[in-house]
Formats: C-alpha cells, sequence, structure tokens
C-alpha cells in the first residue's frame, strides 16, 4: 500500500488472513471504505464474508495484514480496540438483544456506561430512536416478548445510540421468518439514505443491487469480484460469480 | 410402632427442633452462604488467563471432589488448630455471647471446623455450578457487549453475570438441599446436629428405629418445602425473560 491517505477511507483493511484450526477463512483481503459508502458482501457461505465484517471490529483477530480505521492500525498492540469499536455499530445474525434488560435499558445500557451521554440524554436518545423503527410502546418490555423483526430492529437501534460512524450488518435478516424481512431492511434502507456507512454481508440480492454503492463478491478467502451493482448482478465478468449469481437468483 | 414414635416426638420434639434443627439449619446456610463466595473465587480463578492460576483452582477442585466427605471432615476436624479458629473467628462467638447465646467456646471450634470443611468441600462443587453456569450464557451476548465498545469487565458485570446468575441460583438452590443432608455427617463429631439429637435419644429411650422415623420426617419435610420453593421461584426467574 503505498497511498496512504487516512482521511479518505474510513475502513482500509491490507491482506488480512484469518485461519481456524487448519481452515484458512481469509486469505488476504484488501479493501478500502469511504464515508458514506454502502458496500454489500455477497457469496457461498464459508467464503469468508463474516469473518471478514467480524475482523472490522476484530471480534475475530486476523493474524495477519492490518486494519486501519481512519488511517488508525487498530491490529497494533496497545491501540484502544474499545474506542474503535465505539465507532463501529454491529448487527448480528442472530439478533443478540440483551434478554435481561428492558427495550430502553438495552439502548441506553452502553453510552451510559461508556460516559458518552448521561442517564437522562440516552433515555431521551433510546426514546426517540425507538419511535423512529416503531417500537416506542415497548420500552418497558424485555426482548423476550418481541418477535424476530422487533428484536432486530432494537439491535439496531442499540448499535445506533452510540452514534457510530459505520454500521457492519453481518446477514441481519437471515435468521427472520420472511414476512419480518422487510420491516428490517426498511429500517436499514432509511439508515442507508441518510448517509450512514455501511458495510453489510447479505442474502437478500434484491436489496443488495438496490443499496449500495459497491457489491463484494467474495469466494473461497478472497474478493473474487467487484463493482457496482450493475456490474456485478448485470454483468460478472468471474464465472465464479455467475454460477453464484445463477444459484440464488432463480 | 406408631404409639412409640409418638412418645419419641411428645418427648423429645423440642430436642430435635429446637438444638437439633437449629444447628443443621445455621451449618447449613453457613456453608452455602461461603461455599457460594469461595466457590465464585475459584470459578473465575478456573477462567483465568494466567495458567498457574487455573492449574490451582483445578488442582484444589480435583482433590476435593475426588475424596470422601467423610474423609475431609476427619482431616479438617483434626488439622484446624483451636487457636487458629479463634484468633479468627473468636469475635464471632463474643457475639453470639453478647446476644445471649449460651454455646461454649468448645462446640463454638467445634462448630467452625466443621463448617470450614463443609464449606472447603461445597466450594469445590458451587465453583463448577457458578463456571457452567457462566459458560452458558450465549458468545453472542459477549460479541454484541464488545461490539458497543464496552470493556471485557464491564460485559462481565452487566451483560454475562446478570444472565449466569439466573443459570446458577436454582442450581445453588439445590446444593443447599445437599448440603442440609451432608451435614448429619458432621455428628460424627457429634456438634448437636438432627442426627447428633437423634443418637441422644436412641441413647436414652433403647430405640433404635422410632426416633430414626422422626429424623427422617424432618430432614424430608425440610428438604421437601425447601425444593418446592426453589422450584417455584426459578419459574419466576423464567418468566422474567
Amino acid at each position: 500500500m503505498t497511498d496512504k491517505t487516512p482521511v479518505e477511507y474510513i475502513i482500509e483493511t491490507v491482506d488480512l488472513h484469518k485461519s481456524f484450526g487448519n481452515l484458512h477463512v481469509l486469505k488476504g483481503v484488501s479493501e478500502r471504505v469511504r464515508p458514506g459508502e454502502v458496500v454489500s458482501i455477497i457469496g457461498p457461505s464459508g467464503g469468508g464474508k463474516s469473518t471478514f465484517l467480524r475482523c472490522l471490529n476484530l471480534l475475530e483477530i486476523p493474524e495477519r495484514g492490518h486494519i486501519f480505521i481512519h488511517g488508525v492500525d487498530i491490529t497494533k498492540k496497545g491501540v484502544d480496540v474499545n474506542l474503535h469499536r465505539r465507532k463501529m455499530g454491529m448487527v448480528f445474525q442472530l439478533f443478540n438483544v440483551f434478554p435481561h434488560l428492558t427495550v430502553e435499558q438495552n439502548i441506553t445500557l452502553a453510552p451510559v456506561l461508556t460516559k458518552k451521554s448521561t442517564e437522562k440524554e440516552a433515555k431521551e436518545a433510546a426514546r426517540a430512536l425507538l419511535s423512529r423503527v416503531g417500537l416506542y410502546d415497548k420500552l418497558n418490555e424485555k426482548p423476550g416478548r418481541l418477535s424476530g423483526g422487533q428484536k432486530q430492529r432494537l439491535a439496531i437501534v442499540r448499535a445506533l445510540a452510540m452514534e457510530p460512524e459505520v454500521m457492519l450488518f453481518d446477514e441481519p435478516t437471515s435468521a427472520l421468518d420472511p414476512e419480518m424481512v422487510g420491516e428490517v431492511l426498511d429500517v436499514i434502507r432509511e439508515l442507508v439514505h441518510g448517509g450512514m456507512t455501511t458495510v453489510i454481508v447479505t442474502h437478500e440480492m434484491g436489496f443488495a443491487k438496490e443499496v449500495s454503492n459497491r457489491v463484494l463478491f467474495m469466494d473461497d478467502g478472497v474478493i473474487a469480484e467487484e463493482g457496482t451493482p450493475d456490474q456485478i448482478f448485470n454483468n460478472p465478468r468471474n464465472p465464479r460469480t455467475r454460477e453464484f449469481l445463477s444459484k440464488v437468483l432463480q | 410402632m406408631l404409639e412409640r414414635i409418638v412418645i419419641i416426638w411428645t418427648g423429645y420434639w423440642k430436642m430435635f427442633l429446637g438444638e437439633g434443627l437449629a444447628i443443621t439449619l445455621s451449618l447449613s446456610a453457613t456453608t452455602v452462604v461461603f461455599g457460594a463466595i469461595i466457590g465464585s473465587a475459584l470459578a473465575l480463578m478456573k477462567m483465568c488467563r494466567i495458567l498457574p492460576v487455573r492449574w490451582i483452582a483445578s488442582a484444589y477442585i480435583e482433590v476435593i471432589r475426588g475424596t470422601p466427605m467423610l474423609l475431609q471432615l476427619y482431616f479438617f476436624y483434626f488439622m484446624i488448630p483451636n487457636s487458629f479458629v479463634l484468633t479468627l473467628f473468636g469475635w464471632v462467638h463474643k457475639l453470639m455471647i453478647l446476644f445471649g447465646s449460651e454455646v461454649t467456646q468448645r462446640d463454638f471450634v467445634k462448630f467452625m471446623c466443621i463448617a470450614i470443611a463443609l464449606i472447603i468441600n461445597s466450594s469445590a462443587y458451587v465453583s463448577e455450578v457458578i463456571r457452567s453456569g457462566i459458560q452458558a450464557v450465549d458468545r453472542g451476548q459477549t460479541e454484541a457487549s464488545r461490539s458497543l465498545g464496552l470493556s471485557g469487565k464491564q460485559t462481565f458485570f452487566r451483560i454475562v453475570l446478570p444472565q449466569a446468575v439466573k443459570n446458577i441460583l436454582p442450581a445453588l438452590g439445590n446444593e443447599f438441599v445437599m448440603i442440609i443432608k451432608d451435614t448429619s455427617l458432621a455428628s460424627t463429631f457429634f456438634i448437636g446436629d438432627l442426627m447428633s439429637v437423634y443418637n441422644v435419644v436412641r441413647g436414652k429411650t433403647y430405640l433404635v428405629m422410632e426416633p430414626l422415623i422422626v429424623v427422617a420426617a424432618i430432614y424430608l419435610v425440610l428438604t421437601y418445602v425447601l425444593s418446592n420453593l426453589i422450584a417455584a421461584w426459578e419459574r419466576r426467574l423464567k418468566k422474567g425473560d
């Protein structure tokens, strides 16, 4: 990497490698995300999409390579990872909402504990966020009483409460019943239109096509092809991309 | 036989339900509380990143779980010097006297030695209960918390532990039931618990079966009530989510 212009890229990865035991999952992934960009990652299961996304906030520690957030190498020893994670919201396939806390507490916990806001500010912000996604009336419920779609919307606003600069979505609709996919995609769509920098791993091809500036096709631990949605979906050059798309777009 | 059981009951119920039950219950409660505290520490040690700390905890747990409880009672009963107990816990005895207790120093020391043995025994079992309760909390919870930028410590105390407690508390309740029964072993050293009272009554009346049935009934009522309370409590905890 010769031209390192930190301000231009919000995320930059250089030659990321990650293995689980003998399984080499990431085989050198270099990628850059500009502020405001919406990047979708598609590809077959086991291709390394989720692992790549999870490396971005160091939920997985890569063995080799670098991750720059605003030009700061967070793979270096002595970097306060927690500070960087606060700038990156993450939404998981299985929601991972906190079952022992109320809906409101789910949202206020992190801003208050990290001293980002006072209890009062956090509560006000939580209420505003919950109204935005239509969950205001669930304020004092425990997540156990919410549907899958509601849980995922809660998980999204929980991440937003930290006012992140980037949102990472790890297959946010894969665990949902079909009738609930729409309500979650609506929330993400609104977020994207608001200008949030977003990296989303998804199997919703239609959605990826609609919202992305750029689509990455990951297969066998590398980015096999990348381009605009139009290029990837209408004129894929890589035969593996073509094969994958013909399978999922029937 | 039934007639003689009634006679035993009417003649000695004060001994059974007075001192006998009081010592059984106080010994069990002391064991559960301190067993849980030391057990928590052991569980944390066993999940510690520092290898030698983990070894020490593992060795402790293996030795305690791998040897009979009666043997451990003998070991600590004869090994712990009176002066040690009095230096550390003499104030408890003084406090008891202050509140009108008539326990002699000798009985107090005996009680404490047995209690320490039971606590050490219980802590080894409880630590495994706690460790598995913590590890049963979904990894996704930790990941979600860390991804929000919370530290490992904040994640443990605010996210993992509160959820683990729901797994742990009912199991601890069952441990309490086990300990109530296990304290009967302490009657080997005649510390005045229910089983010790049985020995006294047997000696006085020359009846073996009848007082035994009375004592069995008391244990049974105790454990039955307790188990049901725990089960009800467990249902309530589950409903909370």
